[in-house]
């Protein structure tokens, strides 16, 4: 299925995307941060990244469909 | 008009307390977050705010119904600024209107709190050497806090 993922903040950095469209197999969101963690060497662990799917947030547990909108976020920082 | 909001650059601190207004509150509380010039003996230059806005706007909102529910306040409001600051600059400010004071300093610092806790922005510092750090990352790969309040 095709995804649609965005980068922000320190993960578009080290991805060097704002924007990408994935072919992904199918499987949680957990299953889809690890693979990328490894094809990309992320370098924050899944306990420091929340995910937010389709502009709302989501567990890790998630099965995201074709079409949605993945975003990994790091550890927050606004005030 | 959301009580919560984005705004691009650094905001105007006395325009939004004008603009809290109401004849029956006795209190308002207004909280306004600088760009600090220095982080763990660094020197800061700038910082770059960023927020996944759909998100951001969403649970900002929620924060703030939170508060009109969890306090005997009369209006809340919050903004926060996104992109370029420079030392001084007031990146976010939480104002809240109560009949006294008490209340009010209550629900404005609990509000600041969810709002640092909750809501997906995030902040890059740029340092007098030339080098730039997304704030709470580094830390946070390799397992520890480092939260700055």
């Amino acid at each position: 299925m095709k995804l649609s993922l965005r980068w922000v903040a320190l993960l578009r950095d080290e991805r060097g995307l704002a924007h990408e469209e994935l072919d992904w197999p199918g499987g949680d969101l957990a299953a889809l941060y690890a693979e990328l963690r490894k094809r990309h060497g992320f370098s924050l662990p899944p306990e420091r990244v929340l995910v937010a799917l389709n502009e709302e947030f989501a567990q890790w547990t998630d099965e995201p469909r074709p079409g949605d909108e993945v975003v990994f976020l790091p550890p927050v920082a606004g005030g | 008009m959301s009580n919560f909001q984005l705004q691009d650059g650094a905001l105007d601190e006395g325009q939004l307390a004008a603009e809290l207004v109401h004849a029956g509150a006795g209190a308002l509380v207004g909280f306004a977050g600088r760009v600090r010039n220095h982080h763990e003996g660094r020197p800061v230059l700038a910082l770059d705010y960023e927020a996944l806005d759909a998100l951001c706007r969403k649970e900002g909102a929620r924060v703030l119904d939170e508060a009109l529910q969890r306090f005997p306040v009369m209006a809340v409001r919050c903004v926060h600024g996104l992109g370029h600051m420079e030392p001084g600059d007031c990146a976010v400010w939480v104002g809240v209107l109560a009949v006294h004071r008490r209340e009010a300093f209550t629900a404005a610092s609990w509000i600041i709190d969810e709002v640092k806790r909750r809501l997906p922005i995030w902040k890059c510092e740029h340092y007098a050497d030339g080098t730039r750090q997304w704030v709470n990352c580094l830390a946070c790969a390799h397992g520890t806090e480092d939260s700055h309040v």
